[in-house]
């Protein structure tokens, strides 16, 4: 038993939390966690936001996010308890045998010193290595990983480097003390499907060529299914299944763990294009105020009425741009956007209120999208008086009405976002939109914020509501997934240029284009191995070349 | 060319003209102050054609432009004109002064700039606990008190009680180095005890807010001790602010000495200039008011500058 690298028992956290208005409150967060880890093996901690995976992670570093406290159980790493060490001790285990690698690198590397420097802190302050040996160290470390010039990408500065490039350099910063353990909280989340393929292979490649034990923390199953042995999927703070990954992705015991990995299963039957387009984008292009480039380049796409257009892209693509002409927001230098057989004026102060009223937006951060000091009817309520005066109880019923047609129902109408969830206040942002009868919504990376089964209740929401209502979505995503489970017509769009567009039937059938192919492909797979089979495949392509 | 340099460029640039409309109110401010000069020098006694006569020969009866523009012309050439109470010139008096107010005004920010920062980071590493309260509670309590006050009590105490200091500041030319250091003790006392909350409650909180990063949590988790955490990855982000309330107070140790030196008896400016105000001697207070303002606006530049160059973005662009 005390062979195993880290044993954790029975572990309990919690932490002090300060609801507004109310006093402080002890909540529980894990409620008392088992599982063990071999040496050089990797268990993937899986769940959705809440479940505890991250402060479970953190909890093999004896370390509190924020107000947590870890209040009981046992965590043993390489033969010993760790909750009760010395701060001595707990320094050592946190610099050389244990190390952390966050999900945003970005804001994990301090900005004022050199990566280098960075990197080889913790096994030099720990005197674990030269400060010569550590440098070679972590440059091999560069050259591994697959970083451009290993041997001079240290002397840069965090900011010098791209977001995939810094991620590769913090699991260099992690790896560089010959760790028996590092944890990855989900770090390839904020990523690019593209970027987050190479960054995935690179920390696969690490993990096994130096053999060293993982926790590998993410909430997307199929990421987790390519890197890991073992998985546990977590929830609210509890274990719910625990076995091996061939198990848990092709024979789940437990409900929740097979609803996880059905969640991309939802389908959508695209409409083929009408011949009356609702909203018509026509070589539109664009550039920033005070900037020499432009960052459309005559775009080209059609809604039709009651329909979905997805529009997919990587970021920096030009898709929200988009959706700010279309708005109004940013007059485009050349090119028009029609709207209902008229042309809308290009500037938002040239647009009348039945203009505004028609097109209405839903954002990705519903939690900022609300005032946090008005009610849920208060936020409904206000377009219902702005385009149409109403008021009194007539205003009433109608709020109470869109409540229950986003599923949530009258009880809500006096609570404030902050007594929301995450899903429960996107909900509200629909209604919203919804109370203004628009003819078009344009829904701004709507789900991206949200937990996968969450995601997926408001794809569906919002299906229904396309229904009931007859109104038509302009679906800005990077995620394909949610593109075939919604779209009837898609455009790709790759450095402010849309690179395919048509039916969704056609779009996502093959011959495909450089781009697009390598986006599809970059989606992960919920099946052991696809890792391997398109890194594979790349390679057999760019032979073949 | 480097944007760094580009930037410092427009900073000094700017720093010249703030300087010019400096130059421009001080003029105007003492046209406008009541009183004449000839009246004062001369009495109430004086003749119609004695005033006459002296305002003449200070070329008073010159357009306000024209003085102005050959006020300016000898000041940029270090000219700053004669005094019209004793005649002397006063780039000569004016420079033995400013020595004396830097000297003070050098030691005091040699014990109280690293002092503060010192205490700033204990009080970030200890915060919400007894030493952080204890710091913050004393430096409020010294900030809040009058300078007069604590002067005269430190002299009280230290000085006349306890006898280990003199209670009189003033020094002389003849007098050592180490004897002109044994004179001002008190007087840098004083002022440390004035500056020192402000730059201390400044640095905790600008520390205190990039403690909140993400990167230093990584450094926790590199096994790094709390004060390394600190000093090595939190303050390096927090120089701009720090550096910027530091020349702030740099620059109240040269301008705003005025009390204490009056209170110690010390031969600086602020004397000088009091002096000068209370006797009408316009081009004196002009001086002293230009002196002063080039001071206020180098510090600031300065601390620009050093903002500029602490952040690494624009010292080493993509």
């Amino acid at each position: 038993m005390t062979d195993a690298l880290l044993k954790v028992k029975n572990l309990k956290i919690g932490a002090r939390i300060y609801p507004p208005g109310e006093k402080p409150k002890d909540i529980d967060i894990v409620h008392g966690v088992s599982f063990e880890l071999e040496k050089g093996k990797v268990l993937g901690l899986i769940g959705e936001s809440g479940a505890g995976k991250s402060t479970i992670g953190l909890a093999a570093m004896a370390y509190g996010r924020g107000g947590v406290e870890l209040t009981g159980g046992e965590v043993w790493v390489n033969g010993r308890e760790i909750l009760h060490t010395s701060r001595a001790d707990l320094r050592h285990l946190r610099g050389l045998e244990v190390t952390y690698v966050s999900q945003s690198a970005a804001a994990s590397f301090n900005p004022a010193k050199k990566i280098m420097e960075q990197v080889i802190e913790a096994s030099v302050h720990a005197g674990k290595f030269s400060k010569k040996d550590a440098e070679a160290r972590a440059r091999d470390l560069f050259d591994k990983l697959g970083l451009p010039d290993p041997d001079n990408i240290g002397d840069r500065y965090p900011h010098q480097v791209s977001g995939g490039q810094l991620q590769r350099c913090m699991t260099a910063l992690a790896l560089c003390p010959e760790p028996d353990l590092v944890v990855f909280d989900e770090p390839t989340t904020a990523l690019d499907v593209t970027t987050q393929i190479d960054v995935l292979m690179a920390i696969k490649a690490a993990i096994r060529d130096t053999g060293v034990g993982a926790l590998y923390i993410t909430h997307d199953l199929a990421v987790v299914a390519q890197v890991s042995d073992e998985i546990m999927v977590l929830r609210m703070g509890d274990m719910v299944e625990h076995g091996t990954t061939d198990q848990i992705i092709n024979n789940p015991r437990e409900d929740y763990t097979r609803d996880l990995v059905s969640v991309r299963s939802k389908q959508h039957e695209g409409q083929a294009p009408t011949d009356n387009p609702i909203l018509r984008v026509e070589n539109v292009t664009a550039r920033y105020k005070g900037t020499n480039f432009d960052v459309l380049h005559d775009v080209v796409m059609e809604l039709h009425p009651g329909q979905t257009l997805a529009v997919v892209g990587e970021s920096g693509s030009g898709k929200s741009t988009t959706a700010r002409v279309i708005t109004g927001l940013l007059p485009p230098r050349d090119g028009k956007i029609t709207f209902d057989g008229r042309e809308l004026s290009a500037d938002l102060n040239g647009r009348t209120r039945e203009d505004l009223r028609e097109l209405q937006m839903i954002y990705q951060m519903a939690d900022v999208a609300m005032n946090p000091r008005q009610t849920v009817g208060t936020i409904i309520g206000r377009p219902l008086e702005f385009y149409f005066g109403m008021k009194g109880a007539e205003k009433r019923n109608r709020i109470i009405e869109l409540l229950d047609e986003i599923e949530l129902g009258e009880g809500f109408i006096d609570r404030y976002p902050a007594e929301l969830s995450g899903g429960q206040k996107q909900r509200v942002c629909i209604a919203r939109a919804l109370a203004a009868k628009p003819k078009v919504i344009i829904c701004d990376e709507v789900t991206s914020a949200l937990d996968p089964l969450v995601a997926d209740d408001i794809l569906k929401l919002l299906e229904n509501l396309q229904k009931i209502e007859d109104v038509a979505y302009l679906f800005i995503t990077h995620d394909l997934a949610t593109v075939s489970a919604i779209a009837d017509s898609i455009a790709v769009m790759y450095q402010g240029k849309v690179v395919r567009y048509g039916p969704k039937a056609e779009v996502l059938s093959p011959p495909f284009d450089d781009y697009t192919d390598l986006l599809l492909s970059s989606v992960p797979e919920m099946r052991l191995g696809w890792l391997e089979e398109v890194i594979a495949n790349r390679k057999m392509e760019s032979a073949g070349n | 060319m480097h944007p760094v340099l580009k930037l410092i460029a427009q900073r000094l640039a700017l720093g010249i003209l703030l300087l010019l409309a400096a130059s421009l109110l001080i003029f105007a401010g003492t046209q406008i102050l009541p009183g004449d000069v000839a009246q004062s020098i001369l009495g109430q006694s004086a003749t119609p054609e004695a005033l006459a006569n002296l305002r003449a020969e200070l070329g008073l009866n010159e357009p306000a432009m024209s003085r102005y523009f050959s006020w300016l012309a000898g000041a940029v050439q270090g000219d700053l004109g004669t005094a019209l109470t004793n005649g002397q010139e006063i780039s000569k008096s004016l420079g033995g002064r400013l020595k004396n107010t830097l000297f003070l005004a050098f030691w005091a920010a040699v014990v109280a700039v690293p002092l503060a920062i010192f205490l700033g980071l204990l009080a970030v590493r200890y915060r919400e606990r007894w030493p952080d309260k204890l710091i913050s509670a004393v430096t409020l309590a010294s900030i809040s008190v009058p300078e007069f006050l604590i002067g005269y009590v430190l002299m009280y105490v230290i000085g006349v009680k306890l006898g280990w200091a003199p209670t009189v500041a003033t020094v002389y030319d003849s007098m050592s180095f180490l004897e002109k250091l044994n004179a001002i003790t008190l007087p840098v006392a004083v002022l440390t005890m004035v500056v020192l909350a402000h730059m201390m409650r400044m640095t905790r909180a600008a520390i205190l807010n990039v403690m909140q990063s993400a990167y230093i949590e990584t450094a926790e988790l590199k096994g790094l001790s709390s004060f390394q955490v600190i000093a090595r990855h939190a303050f390096p982000n927090a120089i701009a602010p720090v550096v910027n309330v530091v020349m702030l107070n740099l620059a109240y140790l040269v301008v705003g000495v005025v009390v204490v030196e009056v209170v110690f008896v010390y031969p600086g400016m602020g004397q000088y200039l009091v002096d000068h105000v209370s006797k009408r001697d316009v081009p004196v207070v002009q001086a002293c008011g230009l002196i002063f303002a080039a001071v206020y606006i180098g510090l600031n530049m300065v601390a620009d500058i050093v903002s500029i160059l602490a952040n690494p973005r624009l010292r080493h662009p993509k």
